[in-house]
């Protein structure tokens, strides 16, 4: 058999039937399912007298809709409200295990997956949302899905799909102090451009990406969509075995030791071939933030807004200059220094314990700038209770910090975290597109540590000056 | 979902790369629990001033391309969010079809379930098919499907690729999850062969 990549073996392993045309007939092992994207496909389910075939292998959560305040009072938006229970009514009817607002399970779909240990290396998992790709970092297929296709996997346990390219983005060496996941991520979206990766599954490699903890490793492979991939991939290593090991719906005992024997034999052979390779220098990678509306507009801390002047494209040149329009930034302006109104630490990318711990080392002894709101979304109830128990709300309550429940919160402006016009916010979310935060926000991607310096100095800041 | 067979519509050019899903239609408006009545707010912060009246430079808002059934765009539309609300936006406000020169995964795949052709041109074409569709209702382009062409109002055709089983769905307005259940007794074979091969694969029961 020809040398294959990490992404042909799970791929391979997972293929039902090949239809005559090359479509494949997926064989999916987790579905993650949350309020949103949800109901019409139990809507169709129900419509066509369909069952949902494998509850077991399901998981329901509310993350997008939910306040992040106090959980005891109900939810006041009544359509906010409409959606989390239309989702309770439908787990009942279609027995879907679920987390609910009150568990201390509960909390963001892709924080929870893996924390549960529901997410395992070597499986095929999907999930009405883009930000799927994040469980790939365990080294399994992950990927997002649109409703219809929620549906046909609820109906039918399969997708159907052709296989994608495979792209390869090698990152080696040591990160310099300050520098984390989020700065490498944002170095790579900026390199290959958000549709640098469309039609492919990133593999990432090279000794920078085996060198981060699994929490890292999920902030890379969760921005992979912003790169334009369909997912991301970390061959599982000892890392991975010992994140897994002992969460609860992970294999336990002699189960758990067949399995790591297996999940060893997720590597990519010797000689696999890649239809695209990216390879990076983490020595290159200093801190990094993005200044405009569009994931790929990413600069270093150090550096000056671009000039639309210096572009030949046209298109190009307009789209730059309506950036620059609505983030209130002038071209060859240093984004050092940009004052900030909200800083926003939390979302699928960085709200697990390890991305807390990073902004807590820069906050301690500190406290947030005059005029600043600053807050802080732990990923699950259960980041939230290991927080506390670490003494990390402390540090961020005493800083001048809310401390909230967990939920999507600022990342979109789906639930009463939201940005007012105009104002800007240093945001450890994914996505910087106009609006995304709430109608005229302007949004500036960067790490927890690098939201930490914005929180307390007021602007935009080189974390370096701090630690 | 509707068949697709040959569309004879308003084109609206709108030449920008990056049109994300959140631009389509943004967050605050996904929490319905249906399908349709989401055409009101496709394009919302580019349609709309804050004050809800309508921004008249963007071309949804003037004549005629209200009543446009093709929508005409730069690289990489529809980046972003897994949100199939973009194509019930789109689906809702009147548009079959959405022509580019490349396309974000995830939404191509969506347009598809929904009865929507996206079709893939290079970035010249779809300047020259921008410059028809200024001419407004004189510049109406038509799709057909079967024969995989665009015509342009002078008559001349322009092919385009499409997923033959793909192609076939649309034609026939077929729902891919009859298809699938086709294969229902492979599957079974494959999920118990599957479960006896890797025990570790837990099922997921809370107590």
């Amino acid at each position: 058999m020809a040398a294959r990549t990490l992404f042909d073996k799970i791929w391979d392993s997972h293929v039902v039937e090949r239809l005559p045309d090359g479509t494949a007939i997926l064989y999916i092992d987790r579905h993650l399912v949350h309020e949103v994207t949800s109901p019409q496909a139990f809507e169709g389910l129900r419509m066509s007298g369909r069952r949902l075939r494998r509850p077991d292998a399901t998981i329901a959560v509310v993350d997008h809709n939910v306040p992040t305040s106090d959980r005891t009072q109900p939810i006041e938006e009544p359509e906010s409200r409409n959606q989390i229970e239309t989702l309770e009514r439908n787990v009942r009817e279609f027995d879907v295990p679920y987390f609910p607002l009150l568990s201390a399970r509960q909390g963001i779909v892709h924080v929870v997956g893996p924390e549960q240990g529901i997410s395992l290396p070597g499986m095929t998992i999907v999930c009405g949302d883009s930000h799927t790709s994040t469980h790939g970092a365990l080294g399994a297929l992950a990927f997002g899905i649109g409703t219809s296709e929620v549906e046909h996997v609820m109906a039918t346990q399969t997708l159907l799909q052709k296989p994608a390219r495979n792209m390869k983005v090698t990152v080696e060496g040591p990160l310099g102090p300050g520098v984390t996941a989020k700065d490498v991520m944002l170095a790579i979206i900026g390199r290959i451009g958000t549709a640098g990766g469309t039609g492919h599954v990133i593999e990432f490699a090279g000794s920078t990406i085996r060198g981060l903890d699994m929490a890292g490793r999920m902030t890379i492979c969760n921005m992979s969509i912003e790169a334009g991939a369909r997912a991301g991939l970390v061959e599982p290593d000892e890392t991975t075995f010992e994140y897994v090991r002992g969460r609860p719906f992970a294999p336990k005992g002699e189960a758990f030791d067949q399995a790591v024997a297996y999940w060893k034999t997720l590597v990519a052979d010797e000689g696999a071939q890649y239809d695209k390779t990216v390879e990076l220098r983490a020595e290159d990678i200093g801190p990094s933030l993005t200044w405009g509306t569009s994931p790929e507009t990413v600069i270093s801390v150090t550096g000056t807004v671009p000039d639309p002047k210096d572009q030949a494209d046209e298109a190009r040149r307009v789209q730059m200059q309506r950036m620059l329009d609505y983030m209130g930034l002038e071209a060859g302006q240093k984004i050092a220094g940009v004052p900030v109104d909200v800083v926003f630490i939390g979302s699928c990318t960085n709200s697990r314990i390890e991305d807390l711990r990073s902004a807590a080392s820069v906050i301690a002894g500190r406290h947030v700038a005059e005029g600043v709101r600053a807050m802080v979304v732990p990923g699950s109830g259960i980041v939230k209770a290991q927080a506390e128990e670490e003494g990390l709300d402390r540090i961020f309550r005493d800083a001048g910090f809310e401390w909230r429940e967990a939920g999507c919160s600022m990342c979109l402006g789906m639930n009463p975290d939201k940005l007012t016009p105009g104002q800007r916010c240093a945001s450890t979310s994914n996505r910087n597109f106009e609006g995304r935060q709430g109608p005229g926000g302007r949004t500036h991607l960067l790490s927890p540590a690098m939201a930490a310096a914005a929180a307390v100095t007021g602007h935009l800041t080189d974390v370096r000056e701090l630690i | 979902m509707d068949k697709f067979t040959v569309l004879t519509a308003i084109a609206a050019p709108l030449p920008e790369a990056n049109i994300d899903t959140d631009k389509i239609i943004p967050a605050r408006f996904l929490k319905t629990t249906k399908r349709s009545g989401l055409g009101v707010h496709a394009f919302d912060g580019m349609r709309y001033n804050p004050d809800g009246s309508e921004k008249p430079d963007f071309v949804l808002n003037q004549e005629p391309y209200r009543k446009a059934g093709i929508l005409i765009t730069y690289d990489n539309l529809g980046c972003g969010s897994s949100r199939e609300h973009a194509p019930w936006a789109l689906l809702d406000f009147g548009i079959r079809c959405v022509i580019a020169p490349s396309f974000a995964d995830i939404f191509f795949n969506n347009c598809f379930k929904n009865g929507i052709v996206p079709i893939r041109l290079p970035r010249e074409i779809c300047d020259m098919l921008m410059d028809d569709a200024r001419l407004g209702g004189n510049g109406r382009l038509t799709v057909d499907l079967e024969r995989q062409v665009v015509i342009r109002p002078d008559g001349e055709e322009i092919g385009f690729e499409i997923d033959p089983l793909r192609k076939h769905l649309l034609l026939e307005g077929l729902d891919d999850i009859g298809q699938t259940l086709q294969h229902e007794g492979a599957i079974g074979t494959f999920e118990t062969a599957r479960q006896q091969a890797q025990p570790w694969q837990t099922r997921i029961v809370i107590d």
